[in-house]
């Protein structure tokens, strides 16, 4: 039962991650980009959500409405003003022009939110539970998990069905033959990452109501999105979802066996995977 | 005869490499030309330079006479220019269908932007293309990296034929191919000229390419050595401009 109860926080938890994974999926796996600064973009959604639920007294529903539009105008302009010039077939340049704009988000963020733990007032939604056969399941985590099951389903559904959806794939596969194709690699990046941070809105929101967020702690954030896409495998938005699962399942069971061991048995499993198949269980060998 | 593309005096470098030396060449509306030369005389250059994959000055290509030269290669695209590239590249993991739909999205976002002045007067459909080549309709679904190399090079052809365009380069098409897969793509070739399209051909295939074109320049170390008409220009006249033999050699 212990264990049955485990592995279901595990997947729950696995829903949260699956919020952050999708975004870096898109970026990483699909666009080669390495940004170092998505878990500080969460992070500052979050506060901008917290700020505006406090100054007009919004329930989690218009923070979410408003934060998610915001999300993709921060996308958009930070791919037409920073990525586009970085992006190519080497994956240092971005690599070092987020690292810097993490350093420089989470400098700003301490200026204006200071270093203080802040969390989103859910109005009761965070303690509400569930209780089927003995196990209590949250009803937080269980829309967490819902809504990025919904978010997995829609950006593969656009990747597969849309015309930007091929277009960008084209641009992944061979972005030079896209070029000649017809296709403006630029303009499909940005609305790539304006979709990708996009998601990190609603990551943001769920975030500031099931936990706390400080200036401080994008970097953990994302380090777990990227340990979700490597599990997963990069290029697979179905296998940055399932790698969410087996990283919030291992840490759920590390935490079962001993408190002080769930997030170091996910990065355990984590590393096993990099070392037995680094393509990811869905990547292409 | 109005040349739809002309180069002149194109110049074009890797680094520190010069590739190109002042090519002069010119294409009339529905012809088909022939580039040819041995490895390394700057054929793909060429073509790539034309494409805007390399940088090079504005004045040095011009379309319809208006000077496109260094014109990012999306933007040639919509300007009617279409390239079935060396090596293909196809957009592995995706299917026949999404490959060649990546073509037909886009030719319809160029024609919703620009209205009647987007390229294409050839009307290339994706039956049309099915018709040319019908072991893509039958292969619709299957990811393109499990296609032979001939039909590789058809989803190529035909991904570049659904850019519409008024002019299409074609960069050794029938390179690694059997000669009966090389015969049924060049059998495509008069179809495509009917729509209108100006074609330039590079080829390794002397014969083929003689064969198969109105004109053709012969290439050597990045100058043309040889132009004229196809049928006019004999053996011994390309051997000659082939090989350098008489050239001086700087």
């Amino acid at each position: 039962m212990q264990w049955l109860d485990a592995l279901i926080q595990g997947v729950l938890l696995g829903g949260m991650y699956a919020q952050y994974a999708l975004g870096m999926a898109l970026m990483f796996g699909v666009m080669r980009i390495v940004n170092i600064s998505h878990g500080d973009l969460v992070i500052l959604l979050s506060l901008i959500g917290i700020s505006l639920a406090s100054a007009f007294g919004l329930g989690p529903l218009p923070v979410l409405v408003a934060l998610v539009p915001l999300a993709v105008l921060i996308g958009f302009v930070l791919q037409k003003t920073v990525l586009n010039r970085v992006v190519g077939n080497d994956p240092l340049p971005s690599l070092i022009a987020t690292f810097g704009l993490s350093i420089a988000l989470q400098n700003l963020m301490l200026q204006i939110w200071s270093a203080n733990s802040r969390s989103l007032p859910g109005y009761g939604l965070e303690s509400r539970s569930i209780e089927i056969g003995g196990i209590y399941i949250g009803l937080l985590p269980v829309i967490v998990l819902a809504v990025a099951t919904g978010l997995t389903w829609g950006l593969d559904l656009m990747l597969k069905r849309t015309r930007f959806g091929r277009a960008l794939r084209a641009a992944a596969a061979d972005v030079e033959a896209a070029a000649m194709t017809g296709i403006d690699p630029r303009a499909v990046y940005a609305l790539a990452t304006a979709a990708a941070v996009g998601i990190l809105g609603f990551a943001a929101v769920f975030q500031a109501l099931r936990s706390t967020v400080a200036p401080a702690d994008g970097p953990a954030q994302l380090i777990y999105a990227f340990e979700a896409v490597i599990i997963g495998g990069m290029g697979s938005v179905w296998g940055a979802f399932i790698g969410s699962m087996v990283l919030g399942i291992s840490q759920a069971i590390g935490f079962r066996i001993d408190p002080g061991f769930g997030v170091l048995a996910g990065h355990i499993v984590f590393l096993f995977v990099l070392a037995t198949r680094p393509q990811g269980l869905f990547g292409r060998a | 005869m109005s040349a739809v593309l002309s180069t002149h005096g194109l110049v074009a470098r890797y680094g520190d490499f010069q590739a190109l030396y002042g090519v002069d060449t010119e294409l009339g509306a529905g012809e088909c030309v022939a580039l040819i030369g041995a490895n390394g005389a700057g054929k793909s250059t060429f073509l790539r330079a034309v494409m805007g994959l390399l940088p090079v000055a504005r004045e040095m290509v011009r379309l319809d006479g208006e000077p496109v030269g260094g014109t990012a290669p999306d933007r040639m695209v919509q300007k009617g220019v279409a390239i079935v590239p060396e090596g293909r590249r196809l957009f592995t993991g995706m299917s026949v269908e999404d490959n060649l739909r990546v073509a037909i999205d886009q030719a319809a976002r160029a024609a919703g932007k620009a209205g009647a002045r987007a390229g294409g007067k050839g009307g290339w459909t994706l039956k049309r293309v099915h018709d040319l080549f019908p072991i893509l309709a039958e292969k619709a679904r299957t990811p393109v990296q499990s296609l032979s190399g001939g039909q590789q090079q058809m989803v190529a052809i035909g991904r570049a034929l659904l850019c519409q365009p008024r002019v299409l380069l074609c960069d050794e098409i029938s390179l690694g191919l059997a000669p009966k897969v090389i015969r049924e793509i060049y059998a495509a070739l008069p179809e495509i000229r009917a729509a209108g399209t100006a074609v330039i051909l590079v080829e390794q295939d002397v014969g083929l390419a003689q064969s198969a074109s109105d004109r053709l320049y012969c290439m050597l170390e990045g100058r043309v050595t040889l132009a004229g008409k196809s049928a006019e220009i004999s053996r011994a006249q390309i051997g000659e401009a082939y090989f350098g033999v008489g050239h001086a050699v700087a």
